[in-house]
């Protein structure tokens, strides 16, 4: 008898609170994308319209100028492509010599095994100022520099212990019976590593790949350091350029930052899981 | 570097008792000697990162001790670098505000990720749209990112319009041109991206948490605020420790966000030691002392960074 009067009560009291709550985090996500909203507003306005009515105001105009002027004069389509070919490089390839490495240490009794995947941790947590200068020397010395295959090289060497110390704690997770089956049957340690152990780190692998590839997508630093040529620029660096090009023309620098924004947002929306799990490596133990 | 060092060695020497197989299991452990090509494996990666990570940093200490510009011959000159920076006032600002970086940076974000995450943590309708909009913007770069507030700090941008019909007369203020505001403007945008990243750690520290507990409390009669600075923040420690160590990392690496708004503009005083850093080193090309910059950085960051390395692999 009580329960059954007790039930509305509760019902309409947390719908109450519900409907404060909404009304909060509305206001609140509302204020969160006002930046992005305003940026994506602006871009579609024609510049006449920007210098006439000013840049605080609801858009009088409506035009893909901009996101044009960015694209071929700006110089941001040929900026996309170094981004993505770098991006895809380095993924590849960190993710690679990391599963190298991981499957070493995880799997075989390598004296000082730990203190060797703590020193390769460490030098990933290091500021990378303390690299800037010698590693420019470095391009220089061996004639790679002012080339995408320099910053490949560099984002490779600097993500490498994040990687392999992430995937270290993966293989090691996996039954030890089924390497043991393996060598039963006579596999070799490259054969267990292609057949047996990279087919199950899949989902890390994916975890790690969406994580790396914005990382390595969104950099500006390294590419200052190893890049000296406008057209070898990333997205980010040529960016940067299109502002000072573009001084007072607000649309074309917010019709390029978009452009930038997109292919980062795409990886996010595809892979929010794996994206997720992968930040929160060596947090949620 | 050497207490990293010496932690895994202790630890290292703790484990090895255990991994011993009791004697009958003996041979087939000998059997489970590391293979060449397995060696090689393991050694490919680690020459890669020596080349491109220790040994660098190696180099940037060696290089500290000089003068040079990039052409002939280093001049070693013992301290001077590190004795110019005490007299060098754009150091010291650059260190005032990387203090005040950290601080700002670190405590906003922590108390607007730990907030948002609190209310966004239970599940409801609707949670999933606003958590995917507050974590957004760390998707962007922060090139992106400082492109976009740049827009909005514009004179008759959007941030003085607003101001203006909430009856803050700002009168067209410049915020990334005036010196008062320059650093505090560029603040907001970066709190903007990090907010989420916090927000996203502080979720899945509070999905560890035991509810039982925290009903426990409330049938005690414990309020909200004590139930949460009681039961739920003491078992929220070990993400705490990460999200300081990180923030604190992160904080002292700062660099692309400042250069896509400002470059450490106007008159140097939104200055960063890593823009700093940069400055020296790749504008005025002065590599001795930008590596002397460089070693501050690290020398500030390295007990962060040994808090992180001793948290990441415990329980392990």
């Amino acid at each position: 008898m009580t329960a059954t009067a007790l039930v509305p009560a509760t019902r309409r009291r947390r719908h109450g609170k519900d409907w404060a709550f909404h009304i909060v985090m509305s206001v609140v996500t509302l204020l969160w994308v006002t930046p992005l909203v305003f940026v994506a507003a602006v871009a579609v306005r024609s510049f006449d319209d920007i210098s006439f009515n000013g840049l605080g105001t609801l858009p009088h105009s409506f035009t893909l100028d901009a996101f044009s002027t960015a694209w071929n004069e700006g110089n941001i389509a040929g900026a996309l492509g170094n981004s993505i070919i770098v991006t895809v490089a380095t993924v590849v390839s960190v993710l690679f010599l990391a599963s190298l490495a991981a499957f070493a240490l995880s799997r075989y009794p390598v004296p000082y095994g730990r203190a060797i995947l703590l020193v390769m941790l460490a030098g990933n947590l290091l500021p990378p100022q303390i690299l800037l200068i010698p590693v420019s020397q470095i391009c220089e010395l061996l004639g790679i520099y002012d080339t995408l295959f320099a910053l490949v090289v560099v984002q490779v060497g600097f993500g490498l212990g994040f990687f392999t110390f992430v995937l270290y704690g993966f293989m090691r997770s996996l039954p030890v019976e089924m390497f043991e089956a393996a060598k039963i049957d006579g596999a070799g340690d490259l054969r267990i590593y292609a057949t047996i152990v990279m087919p199950l780190c899949r989902p890390a692998l994916a975890a790690l790949a969406a994580l790396e590839s914005t990382w390595v997508f969104n950099d500006l630093l390294w590419a200052l350091t190893v890049l000296r040529t406008d057209t070898k620029f990333p997205i980010t660096a040529a960016l940067l350029n299109l502002q000072g090009g573009y001084t007072s023309q607000w649309n074309v620098v917010a019709a390029g930052a978009l452009i930038a924004a997109i292919p980062t947002t795409i990886v996010f929306f595809a892979f929010q899981k794996h994206f997720v799990s992968g930040l929160l490596v060596g947090v949620s133990k | 570097m050497s207490v990293t060092h010496d932690l895994s060695r202790d630890r290292g020497a703790i484990r090895e008792p255990d991994d011993r197989p009791p004697v009958g299991r003996r041979r087939r452990r000998l059997s489970r000697r590391v293979p060449p090509v397995v060696w090689l494996l393991l050694l490919i990666p680690f020459l890669v990162e020596t080349g491109w990570v220790f040994y660098p940093a190696f180099n940037s200490f060696q290089l500290s001790f000089t003068k040079w510009n990039g052409v002939g011959v280093a001049q070693p000159v013992g301290l001077r670098n590190y004795t110019d920076m005490l007299s060098d006032p754009i150091f010291a600002t650059a260190l005032r505000n990387n203090v005040f970086w950290v601080v700002g940076f670190g405590g906003l974000s922590v108390v607007a990720g730990l907030g948002l995450a609190l209310a966004l943590n239970k599940p409801r309708r609707g949670i999933g749209i606003y958590r995917s909009a507050i974590y957004l913007p760390m998707v962007f770069s922060l090139a992106v990112t400082g492109l976009f507030w740049r827009v909005m700090y514009q004179p008759d941008g959007p941030v003085n319009v607003v101001l203006a019909a909430i009856g803050i007369n700002t009168k067209e203020h410049q915020w990334l041109a005036d010196p008062n505001t320059a650093l505090g403007a560029i603040l907001v945008a970066a709190i903007w991206r990090q907010a989420g990243y916090i927000m996203v750690l502080y979720l899945a520290g509070l999905k560890g948490c035991d509810p039982a507990l925290e009903e426990a409390a409330a049938v005690d009669g414990a309020n909200k605020w004590q139930r949460f600075r009681y039961i739920v923040m003491p078992q929220l420690k070990n993400v705490n420790t990460v999200i300081f160590a990180v923030t604190v990392i992160d904080s002292l690496r700062t660099f692309d966000i400042v250069w896509a708004m400002t470059r450490g503009g106007p008159y140097n005083t939104t200055q960063l030691l890593s823009t700093y850093m940069y400055q020296v080193g790749f504008t005025l090309v002065n590599l001795g002392y930008g590596s002397a910059l460089a070693v501050v950085i690290f020398l500030l960051a390295i007990a962060f960074i040994i808090t992180y390395l001793a948290r990441a692999t415990r329980e392990d």
